[in-house]
């Protein structure tokens, strides 16, 4: 079973009379436990189609099946727990909240989960001692380099334990050895059974993937497989 | 996500804005003291003013000349030649007319200067009947009251009260000097006992009380001879107070051969009066409080405006949380809770200010201040509404933020 499955995908943006095609039909599936890249030039719709996956975003026409379910007919709320338990996001940004420290960071998924908070606690500095960063969880991320804050955001995305993990860019504000660094946590994520899909467009950070989509002006161009 | 967990983010977020939270609560904080100390001294004001006519004696009425529902124009008002007589009294004080009537005492007041030696002190001059000393509850500290052989003989006797006895006899033994009057001696021949009455513009232990005919002959040269200013009447118990106010009035209607709606005299109650004076203070309470309130009002829309401000201004952190897994309704629950936070310690803290007021404030105005717990209570909750009411419309607009949008907002 599939664990994604996109058919004719298609997102338009409007801005008054302005309309943007980001996607313009884009079906591709990705199967449980795959490591997947997508690869493509700035502009060429990569961000909007991680957004779709994650759910944080509705297609304008075409299907998204999740695990079986078609994405467009559930709820907010149906969809707030299916970003809770089933994806983990890491984005190019970081996205973490300034004010609170790493493990408070880390936890937030377990928070709308609804976990006691000394299990929330444990588990996110477990998270954090995974990505090697055991000695960092009471910094805030003013307090830590871009590399690091990464790989807080990385073990929030795993802490939940979630199949499907989704990154944007992740590498794209990093440093060579901070990417290797990242990379090599994916490796192991993968390596443990979750499904990956890593949005980039350098062609070394794609490498490191089992499958490359490329897309070109919100169009499926090419699938490598490596 | 749980209800302290809530909690405990909605605090982290006004904590985390430390000075914009402080102002946001100033509003509801300054409101809310506002509202209680008017309130506060509204109450206060009143109570004072009904304490004050209590002392009067309970089953009391009183009548004066004129009258207060007429419409047709001024009929023999106080300052003109009074319509109520001695013989009024006098047949006011029969059993048979006027069996729920107890004691009546007339009386006459003019403002005259005492003088004793070389001191002198203006005070307010009365002239009744020995049972005034009864219809208004008073007690003698020394000596005696007038007496009825005072009354017929129209002697020069004269009884102080306390404050006016320690103006013109500051060594004390006022009883057998001798007092100066519009230029007649009078013997004093009693003290009466202090009631310590607390109002500003009238006291009740500075006076002087003469004989109703010595008063007539000595103390007013303007006043007719069986003229009278007020009528006091007592009533035989509390539960005769009706049917000894009617007894009053139809007789005194009779008297003067006059139809109710042309009454040229008015009688009052001791509850009419408390009732008349509390409802001037009531109407101010409730313009000072209605002022009050709008500065409560605007302290909420201060409230609204930062919680508006604070969505926008964490749309980021909004679209964050949703990513991540917040449900529209813990979106909405986490800004509701900030902004009832924010209303309910402002209105906690606003009541503290108030209670402090309340006990600062009538060393100042000399005014005393009434905080009532229902009062308390109220101004807390109200508080605490204003800041749900005024969270509603961030948290539905936070509720909403579809979480790409937030996020994008870079
Ligand atoms: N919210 C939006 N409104 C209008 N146009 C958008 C919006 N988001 C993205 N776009 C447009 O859609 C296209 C694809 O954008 P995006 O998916 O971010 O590309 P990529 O991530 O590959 O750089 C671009 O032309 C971009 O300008
Ligand atoms: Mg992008």
């Amino acid at each position: 079973m599939s664990t994604l499955r996109l058919t004719d995908v298609r997102k338009t943006y409007s801005s008054g009379h302005l309309e943007v095609e980001a996607l313009r039909g884009i079906t591709m599936s990705v199967e449980e436990g795959e490591y997947v890249a997508v690869m493509g030039p700035s502009g060429s719709g990569k961000s909007t189609l991680m957004h779709i996956l994650g759910c944080l975003d509705v297609p304008t026409a075409g299907s998204y099946e999740l695990a079986g379910t078609d994405v467009s007919k559930m709820t907010e709320t149906e969809l707030a727990e299916v970003r809770n338990r089933r994806i983990g996001f890491v984005f190019q940004g970081f996205n973490l909240l300034p004010s609170m420290s790493a493990w408070r960071n880390v936890e937030l998924p377990l928070v709308y989960a609804g976990l006691a908070r000394d299990v929330r606690r444990a588990r996110a500095i477990a998270a954090l001692e995974r990505v090697g960063l055991g000695d960092r969880v009471d910094h805030r991320p003013g307090e830590l380099s871009g590399g690091q804050q990464q790989r807080v955001a990385v073990a929030r995305a795993l802490v939940s334990d979630p199949a499907l993990i989704l990154a944007d860019e992740p590498t794209g504000n990093l440093d060579s050895r901070s990417t290797a660094d990242v990379l090599s946590l994916f490796a192991e994520l993968h390596d443990s059974g979750r499904t990956i899909m890593l949005i980039t467009h350098e062609a070394d950070v794609a490498q490191a993937a089992q499958r490359t989509v490329r897309i070109r002006d919100g169009l499926v161009e090419q699938v490598v497989a490596a | 996500m749980n209800g302290i967990e809530t909690f405990r983010t909605a605090l982290e977020a006004i904590r985390s804005h430390r000075l914009r939270s402080t102002l946001t609560m100033l509003g509801i904080l300054i409101g809310i003291a506002a509202v209680i100390l008017t309130v506060g001294l509204g109450q206060g004001a009143q109570s004072k003013v009904s304490a004050e006519i209590s002392k009067l004696g309970s089953n009391l009425l009183i009548v004066t000349p004129g009258s207060t529902t007429s419409t047709t124009g001024i009929r023999g008002g106080r300052g003109s030649s009074s319509t109520l007589t001695t013989a009024d009294a006098s047949a006011l004080s029969s059993k048979q007319v006027a069996p729920d009537i107890k004691s009546v005492a007339a009386t006459s007041t003019s403002t005259q200067s005492l003088t004793v030696g070389t001191s002198n002190w203006t005070t307010t001059v009365t002239g009744t009947t020995p049972n005034w000393l009864d219809v208004r509850a008073r007690t003698l500290d020394s000596g005696r009251f007038i007496t009825q052989a005072d009354l017929d003989a129209a002697r020069p006797v004269a009884v102080l009260g306390a404050d006016t006895v320690a103006q013109l006899f500051p060594r004390g033994q006022a009883v057998g000097q001798t007092v100066t009057i519009n230029g007649s001696s009078f013997t004093v021949v009693g003290v009466l006992a202090a009631i310590g009455t607390t109002s500003s513009t009238t006291s009740d232990d500075d006076l002087a009380v003469v004989p109703q005919t010595t008063f007539a002959t000595r103390v007013s040269a303007n006043s007719t001879r069986s003229s009278v200013s007020t009528i006091y009447v007592e009533a035989a118990s509390a539960s005769a107070l009706t049917a000894a106010y009617q007894e009053a009035d139809a007789l005194l209607l009779t008297r003067h051969g006059v139809s109710s709606t042309a009454a040229d005299f008015s009688i009052a109650s001791q509850q009419s009066l408390i009732k008349t004076a509390t409802s001037t203070d009531a109407t101010l309470t409730i313009l000072l409080g209605g002022v009050a309130g709008i500065s409560l009002l605007v302290g909420g829309i201060g409230v609204m405006n930062i919680m508006l401000v604070s969505v926008t201004e964490r749309v980021r952190e909004i679209g964050l949380r949703k990513a991540l897994g917040a449900t529209p309704s813990a979106v909405r629950r986490q800004f509701l809770v900030e902004a009832s936070s924010l209303g309910a310690t402002g209105g906690l803290l606003g009541l503290g200010l108030g209670v402090v007021g309340a006990v600062v404030l009538p060393h100042w105005l000399n005014q005393p201040v009434t905080i009532s717990p229902l009062a308390a209570v109220g101004a807390v909750v109200v508080a605490l509404g204003i800041g749900v009411t005024a969270g509603v419309y961030p948290a539905g607009r936070a509720a909403r933020l579809a979480p790409i949008d937030a996020l994008r907002n870079e």
